[in-house]
């Protein structure tokens, strides 16, 4: 049955992916959509005021300064909001301002798309803060993501870049808005709540106080799985009966979380003039997907023999899972949450077994490029793409080409610098917080499980992924400070990188394939990048995957408690 | 500089009302006008006051309900307002001590022997801290004790119990499962409320 499931969510994601690519194709490419007569009227409007010029392409330069632009105006309005929390509406149950740090670590956390959480939200935020403030980036964000992939598809495919403004705009505008509207009825009709009411308190049917945190919670929960945000309402996120009610919900969710990263991918095969060029990146993460999913499954059905010693019956653990996901919805939501950078979880990763929390922590090391993120998968497995294609031209002795353009010094340079700076961002800090008391004062377990938290904390900021083994307390300045600067670097240090290449590979000349060149639309080139992804990941992180993971693998099977 | 300052001020602004003020306020009409009972949080009330909601776990400790699962939301447990999972792993020693003794104890409650398994989800915390799922294993050792403490027959406890029995969507989707919340509901409707 569960398998069943499984299949059955692969298919829908590919149905749904294809159809919904086409039409990301047609919306960038200037084609005309069904919804023209309602959206572009109020895009032009916006546009106007704005004094956007929308025909022209931009440089490398103006791209990225548009771009940073608008993000860094997008952190310091979202720190503004929760710095100063109590002074604006909506706020019934009065909750205080946040610290400094913390609202610095959320700001840049929602902003990157990461929704890195060190609050819980039904205790922190106002439902202003939560609607206003955070709901507007898990728009924006993912805006800014695919528009970043759009413009290196356009960039590879011989076309100008384009406008930074108007395909984020685009993109929120034509994709996640009208998805997100039909996504949250639907969310509505299976009990996710949307009000604005206090808190609710019950008189328990055995007569005892309990107080229901309320709030529009199916707005935000519609647009922070379909735009990989993965920043829950709640403190528990998508495991909380009021965002994720039943299983229909949860199939849902899982699907839209990979819906537009495979959507993109059809698109660029669009782009391409190839529907291949597509398919074969597919197939790459589709591979790569498959073989982590098996080994969350294969991990977590293995069960907590340590419990069953205690008298408890043999079978998957259940702690940290909610009855209605039990080990078949947990480990598929917990691979498609951390393969894509959403970040959203259903069940706890802290309780996962340990190999199965190391896969989840190697998804997030490649690069999030397994689907990955709206827009943040495609130009990070471009990222594999492009350094594969440079091997093979090498091995072959042949000029290195990607859809016959020349790949040189300067592509490789970039890709270089996105490929290093998350991955030295992640061990760099896991190293400062694993030999400081401010680091291991945050710990909620001890051992190799411990430092795994530290690690998870930094791979998930630096990836953009945004889950966590939450035991971590990670509410400190110590915390929020470097896990902010991790998140930052993960997030720019791979977009502008990108962005260079895609302006470089735009203004090239294409080349035409002849029978010799080396192509990248088979199902060599789909195995050799996979591959490609494993190795690099698995050299970089293998040592901190022993200390971690692995140790306490081992650890486990002797007996040792910690 | 300036100029792309100001452009990115307007368009966010702009972007800002529709996401954050148009589209969520639209989503709120529309909970209130048709799904009026979901949005406000599936509530169950006796008279005029709330008593539950049948999505949130509350916690039953007397003998005649069905119990939900341990749960580690706020510092007792079931806190609605701090929904957190124990955050353990498989070698903490806390977990292992807090299941030991959640073990003795189901067993104590249910009349178990020493040598009898008992349901894993009976003794670990749930994800959230608010699940409101039990497992049917669970929910049918359960039955025992809770029709003793009624005094009434197991077999009509058993009805109760197959008729909340909540099944996967289609036979694919999901799992086979019992709500505390509406079990327990059902219980006092049909055999009355336990006068303590």
């Amino acid at each position: 049955m569960e398998v069943l499931d499984m299949v059955l969510f692969a298919f829908t994601v590919v149905v749904f992916g294809f159809f919904i690519g086409n039409y990301v194709y047609k919306i960038f490419d200037g084609k005309k959509t069904f919804l023209d007569p309602v959206i572009s009227p109020l895009e032009n409007a916006l546009f106007r005021i704005s004094g956007i010029n929308t025909e022209k392409s931009q440089s490398f330069k103006a791209y990225t300064l548009s771009m940073m632009v608008f993000n860094l105006f997008g952190i310091f309005i979202l720190f503004f909001i929760l710095f100063f929390q109590s002074g604006f509406w909506l706020n019934p149950q009065n909750f205080p301002n946040l610290s400094w740090h913390l609202a610095l670590n959320t700001a840049i956390s929602f902003v990157t798309n990461t929704n890195w959480q060190s609050y819980g939200g039904e205790s922190t935020m106002s439902y202003f803060s939560q609607m206003v403030g955070l709901s507007v980036q898990n728009f924006l964000s993912a805006a800014t993501g695919a528009a970043i992939a759009v413009a290196l598809m356009r960039g590879l495919t011989g076309r100008g870049i384009g406008n930074f403004y108007v395909d984020m705009t685009k993109t929120t505008l034509r994709l996640l808005l009208p998805l997100s509207i039909v996504y949250a009825v639907f969310l509505l009709s299976q009990g996710v709540i949307q009000n604005l009411s206090p808190y609710v308190e019950v008189t328990t049917i055995e007569g005892v106080k309990q107080t229901l945190a309320m709030g529009p919670v199916a707005s935000q929960e519609a647009i922070k799985m379909l735009g990989t945000n993965g920043g829950g309402f709640f403190n528990v996120n998508s495991a909380h009966p009021f965002e994720n009610p039943n299983e229909l919900t949860n199939f849902i969710q899982m699907f839209s979380i990979f819906l537009i990263p495979v959507a993109l991918l059809f698109a660029y095969g669009k782009f391409a003039g190839n529907r291949r060029e597509g398919i074969a990146i597919f197939g790459a993460m589709a591979l790569l997907f498959t073989l982590t999913l098996g080994s969350t499954y294969y991990a977590e059905s293995q069960g907590n023999a340590m419990l069953t010693q205690l008298g408890v019956e043999a079978g998957p653990s259940m702690e940290g899972k909610e009855v209605r996901f039990a080990l078949g919805a947990s480990s598929l939501f917990a691979t498609v949450t951390t393969a894509a950078s959403c970040g959203a979880v259903n069940s706890m990763h802290d309780s996962f077994s340990p190999l199965a929390g190391g896969v989840l922590m190697l998804q997030m090391m490649v690069g999030e490029v397994i689907f990955g993120g709206v827009g943040a998968g495609f130009y990070g497995m471009m990222i594999y793409v492009l350094l594969s294609m440079f091997m093979i031209g090498l091995m072959v002795g042949k000029t290195p080409m990607y859809l016959g353009k020349k790949i040189e010094a300067y592509e490789i340079k970039a890709v270089i610098i996105a490929l290093l700076l998350p991955s030295a961002a992640i061990l760099g800090f896991s190293a400062i917080a694993a030999n400081c008391a401010d680091g291991l004062a945050g710990l909620n377990n001890a051992g190799p499980h411990g430092l795994g938290e530290i690690l998870y904390a930094y791979t998930s900021a630096a990836a953009n992924n945004g889950s966590a083994f939450a035991g971590l307390t990670a509410n400190t300045p110590f915390y929020n400070v470097t896990l902010a600067i991790a998140m930052f670097i993960g997030r720019f240090g791979v977009i502008i990188p990108m962005i260079a290449i895609a302006a470089s590979m735009s203004n090239k000349k294409t080349y035409a394939l002849s029978s010799g060149s080396v192509k990248s639309d088979n199902m060599t080139f789909t195995i050799f990048l996979a591959f490609t992804v494993l190795i690099l990941g698995a050299l970089t992180f293998l040592p901190a995957l022993t200390f971690t993971a692995i140790a306490e693998h081992v650890l486990m099977l002797s007996g040792k408690l910690f | 500089m300036f100029k792309e300052l100001e452009k990115s001020v307007l368009l966010f602004s702009g972007l800002t009302v529709i996401c954050a003020l148009a589209y969520p306020l639209t989503i709120n009409a529309i909970g209130a006008g048709v799904f009026a009972d979901q949005a406000k949080g599936s509530l169950v009330y006796e008279g005029k006051m709330p008593i539950a909601s049948t999505l949130i776990a509350q916690n039953f400790t007397q003998p005649q309900y069905f119990h939900p699962r341990p749960s580690a939301a706020g510092a007792d447990g079931y806190d609605g307002t701090s929904s957190s999972g124990s955050n353990l792993g498989y070698t903490s020693q806390k977990l292992h001590d807090a299941v030991k003794g959640r073990v003795e104890a189901y067993r104590a409650e249910n009349n178990l022997s020493v040598s009898q398994k008992v349901p894993m989800d009976a003794v670990t915390t749930s994800g959230s801290g608010l699940d409101p799922h039990i497992t049917v294993t669970n929910a049918t050792i359960q039955a025992k004790r809770v029709a003793l403490s009624r005094g009434i027959e197991e077999s009509k406890v058993i009805d109760v119990l197959h008729k909340n029995t909540q099944k996967a969507y289609w036979g694919i989707i999901g799992e086979e499962k019992v709500n505390v919340v509406t079990i327990n509901l059902t219980l006092d409707r049909e055999f009355g409320k336990v006068k303590i």
